[in-house]
């Protein structure tokens, strides 16, 4: 199934690792730079400047966590709601990592970053193994990740700027976050078989929202769907619910 | 400036559990130790959960009693997942629902 290839030898020169890594970076780039610019406008209009923008790119590095991070700190969230909220909304990070251990386990001097820049567009560039022949493996992943991050953090930065400068109402561009994640579930929705858990958050998230209020019922939420899927285990393990 | 003091600290908050998230992994599993049933399993269905929760924490502020009783929500978040059944392309759906919904906004 893993089709890893082996580094020869040689090591293709400098100039052909970084050019190929480039070249498999590129279709994650205008998708970093518009949901970057997005997420730089919506600081913005919470009040936070370039500054923020940046710092959450090079640290948090990661899209739904940084959109819901906006509206976390215009709210004012407490640290207990953010520890949670991170964990549940980034739980799936675990997963990416899990299926990376045995190929980054031995990449020395680059493991540390390649795991820290492991988001899921780097993750589905570099899952399948391949690696051009020729080039040091760890090298291309290494360059793939931080291409994929440098057009992160220009999308970000970039929307700040554009906030500000921006001539007209950016009113509504709040949507994006939430056509973000509808996008994700409807994809999700089409490539699963087993459609309960879905259902689960949906349905838990709203009768939580109804019984505890707009501004309390994310915590409660998180619980009721980990307990439900808990719950549910018996029934939904092995039955494929992933694609 | 203790709010910006409190921001900084989410800030903190936010990258110190993604970074932990992603290096535990390493941690934990290292010499090929299994991975427990219950950990994968989650693994499996958790995602699709919380999306869906994602999706409810977005429009949570919805006013759904005075006017436009949520019709911008409601047209731009149907454009969004019709897109997406038909292009399957997530930044096409993203993009078009937010201009559908800038403008709905300002019409409705």
């Amino acid at each position: 199934m893993d089709k890893e290839q082996k580094a020869p030898a040689r090591d293709a020169g400098g100039r052909g690792v970084v050019k190929q890594a480039f070249v498999t970076s590129i279709p994650v780039m205008a998708g970093y730079v518009v949901l970057g610019i997005g997420f730089g406008i919506l600081l913005h209009d919470a009040g936070y400047g370039v500054a923020w923008s940046f710092a959450m790119a090079l640290l948090i590095y990661a899209g739904s966590m940084q959109y819901v991070g906006v509206s976390l700190l215009a709210g004012g969230a407490s640290v207990i709601t953010a520890i949670l909220t991170t964990f549940m909304v980034n739980a799936r990070h675990l997963f990416y990592s899990i299926s990376m251990i045995e190929r980054y386990q031995r990449s020395g001097k680059y493991k540390p970053y390649l795991i820290f820049a492991l988001t899921d567009e780097t993750y589905s560039l570099l899952c399948d193994g391949k690696t051009p022949e020729g080039a040091d493996p760890d090298k291309y992943r290494f360059l793939v990740s931080l291409f994929d991050q440098c057009y992160w953090v220009a999308g970000c930065v970039l929307g700040s700027i554009l906030g500000a400068a921006l001539p007209f109402s950016t009113a509504g561009i709040e949507f994006s976050m939430t056509a973000l994640f509808i996008a994700s579930f409807t994809q999700q929705w089409l490539t699963s078989h087993e459609h309960t858990p879905a259902v689960v958050g949906l349905v838990g998230s709203l009768a939580c929202l109804l019984l505890f209020g707009p501004d309390r019922f994310l915590i409660p939420a998180m619980l009721v769907i980990t307990a439900s899927l808990t719950a549910l285990r018996p029934r939904l393990a092995g039955k494929g619910a992933d694609r | 400036m203790s709010g910006s003091l409190h921001a900084a600290l989410l800030v903190a908050v936010m990258a110190g559990v993604t970074i932990l998230l992603r290096f535990l992994p390493f941690l934990i599993f290292r010499e090929g130790r299994k991975i427990p049933a219950y950990v994968s399993y989650l693994g499996n269905v958790l995602p699709q959960a919380i999306i869906g929760m994602l999706v409810i924490y977005c429009l949570k502020d919805t006013a759904l009693t005075q006017s436009p009783y949520g019709l911008p929500e409601l047209l731009a978040g149907s454009a969004v997942a019709g897109l997406q059944i038909w292009r399957r392309n997530s930044l096409i759906s993203i993009l078009s629902g937010t201009v559908i919904y800038m403008v709905l906004i300002r019409l409705l």
